[in-house]
């Protein structure tokens, strides 16, 4: 176990290093820097100065490693809209995008649960064929367009919760079912198709021969092994998530790192998009990595076969 | 990480209660906005990006104010809706078709070599794969949008790069499975190479299942294109993409419903369309191809 988790942070860590070299080579490959942040009429000298000040003048292999290190440590310099540290940036929004992630998870979570296994374990009855409308549209519609008509018609037109901002529980309903509806969808049918493989199974049959409750059957001998593709799904839900809290921050006016992302890209902020880039795919990284762990944990098919 | 475990063996077909019709709503859908885009020049009433200041924000035809002049309304530059939107299904299909079949014919290519050539060529290209799969590459495409500058190849290239790692995965599932019958043992004992066993045995037995991922994935790209679009990222005004649409109605919701919300519509369908059709090719050609 031990070994497998040292695998797997080194190979976390090799894709954060292919990222961290791609967005530096895009950054240099984009033109000189300094035609944005020194004014029109700089001489020769004064991009020279700045050259050697920014250490623009050494080898890339060196800019580089430096480049590294300081994000390492936080430091993405200073955001070219804001005039701020992008650090400080980062610190105020990335709370907030947690919070509603973690909202839209728990959604998500209530929603696909108990739709996911009444719809195997009565299926194709109504409740089966309701579950299959949410995910057929959890999967067509998209996200930014609900996310625009909830707030022309929920908030808008009937003014029952706030439109954006994020100031208590009310303003998190909307943002938070509009990014959790998209999960729903593919975390539902995983769960649907899991279940009914499982109910099919020689262990379940023995345990209602047993007489053990129904309900138990279902809830605990079966949901227990329906969870496993669920749990190796939840990587790539968590970075689908990451990706829809850009569009849904952005539409509900939400005061996170989407937003952020958004805003650098209207204003062309290199450092904030570098800085956003980086610190999600870090999240991304170790989130994944958790779960992979745990993934292993649970199934010890996974931890022998490498 | 060996994470996503497809069964290719254990999960049975779902016994079928009733015969398969065709599914006529989703391929009629598809089939007139195939038309439609490629007979966009023909069938759009209008120039798609004729301003006029006068004519702005005209409501569609079933509403008050609206007349046959502009069915669906204009938008806030006076430029004839309907219009916009048959010229954004080019955009919409467009990068849908090349995306998808740029990243099944990357990702086809590394599964059926993962499966093929096993051990160190499996492990290093599955590990490439996990990581493009558990990442959100979107966020590569917005890095491209503004360091390089948004345009349609750059958008067909980031969802490329997105999708791939879906094909390569399922494929290479494939692969191994058939790897240990009996055909492929005697393909090799009457002297066939990598390329031919490659290419004349494996892929084919895996075409019904890239036909299906293909499908299902078409109305994904449609979506992500339309997420870039609307982000600004995309591709980039004045060219009529439904995602842009949307965005740049974005703000006069209140007064002008239509201008955000048909695009949207036309988004929904063909998405929903394409997502109907690829459900009923995975039900239809491969019932163990659950879990995508």
């Amino acid at each position: 176990m031990v070994r497998f988790v040292f695998f797997r942070l080194l190979q976390s860590l090799i894709a954060l290093a292919i990222l961290s070299v791609v967005v530096f080579v895009l950054a240099r490959a984009t033109g000189d820097p300094l035609h944005m942040i020194l004014p029109m009429n700089a001489s020769e000298e004064d991009y020279a100065n700045a050259r050697k000040y920014l250490g623009l003048d050494r080898p890339y292999v060196e800019q580089y490693l430096s480049f590294v290190g300081r994000a390492a440590t936080g430091d993405f310099g200073n955001s070219i809209r804001a005039r701020r540290p992008v650090i400080e940036l980062l610190q105020a929004r990335l709370p907030n995008s947690l919070k509603l992630a973690a909202f839209a998870m728990g959604v998500s979570l209530a929603i696909a649960f108990p739709l996911g296994v009444m719809a195997a374990v009565r299926k194709g009855t109504g409740v089966d064929r309701a579950a299959q409308i949410v995910a057929i549209l959890g999967q067509s519609l998209p996200t930014f367009w609900v996310a625009i008509v909830l707030v022309e018609f929920v908030a808008g037109r009937l003014q029952w919760l706030p439109a954006g901002g994020a100031d208590g529980f009310a303003s998190y309903v909307l943002p938070g079912f509009t990014l959790g509806w998209f999960v729903v969808a593919g975390m539902m049918r995983l769960l649907r198709s899991g279940m009914l493989e499982v109910l099919d199974s020689e262990y379940v049959k023995l345990a209602r021969l047993k007489g053990v409750a129904e309900g138990k059957v279902i809830w605990v001998h079966a949901l227990k092994n329906a969870l496993i593709p669920v749990v190796t799904f939840a990587g790539i839900y968590f970075a689908i998530l990451v990706t829809t809290a850009i569009v849904v921050e952005t539409v509900f006016a939400w005061p996170g790192l989407g937003r952020l992302a958004y805003d650098g890209i209207t204003s062309r902020d290199f450092p904030v998009i570098q800085a956003v880039v980086l610190t999600t795919a870090a999240i991304v990284a170790g989130v994944n990595l958790c779960v992979d762990c745990l993934y292993a944990l649970i199934d010890p098919r996974i931890r022998y076969s490498r | 990480m060996s994470v996503i475990v497809v069964p290719e063996i254990s999960a049975r077909p779902e016994p079928t209660t009733r015969r398969r019709r065709l599914p006529v709503f989703s391929l009629g859908i598809i089939a007139a906005f195939v038309l439609v885009a490629l007979l966009a020049p023909w069938v759009s009433p209008a120039d798609p990006y004729e301003q006029s200041l006068r004519l702005r924000f005209r409501p569609p035809v079933w509403e008050e104010r609206g007349s046959w002049a502009h069915p669906l309304g204009t938008d806030r530059l006076g430029r004839d809706l309907l219009s916009r939107i048959v010229w954004g299904s080019r955009v919409s299909l467009a990068v849908g078709a090349l995306a998808v079949l740029l990243a099944s014919t990357v990702g086809a290519a590394v599964g059926l070599m993962a499966g093929y050539y096993g051990g160190r060529v499996d492990a290093t290209l599955m590990r490439v794969t996990d990581a493009t799969l558990s990442f959100p590459v979107i966020l590569l495409a917005l890095i491209l949008a503004v360091t390089v500058g948004p345009s349609f190849t750059n958008v067909v290239i980031a969802i490329a790069v997105i999708l791939w790692a879906r094909y390569a995965r399922v494929i290479r599932g494939q692969v191994l499975t058939l790897m240990t019958l009996d055909f492929i043992a005697q393909a090799r004992i009457a002297g066939a190479g990598a390329w031919r066993i490659i290419t004349r045995h494996l892929l084919p037995n895996t075409l019904n299942t890239l036909v299906v991922l293909i499908t299902l994935q078409v109305g994904y790209v449609i979506i992500v294109e339309a997420s870039l679009s609307f982000l600004g990222a995309g591709i980039p005004p004045p060219t009529p993409a439904w995602g842009s649409m949307i965005a740049e109605g974005r703000d006069f919701v209140t007064s002008a419903w239509w201008v955000s919300f048909l695009p949207g519509l036309a988004i929904l369908l063909v998405v929903l369309a394409f997502n109907l059709l690829g459900d009923w090719l995975r039900d239809t050609l491969d019932p163990k191809l659950r879990q995508l």
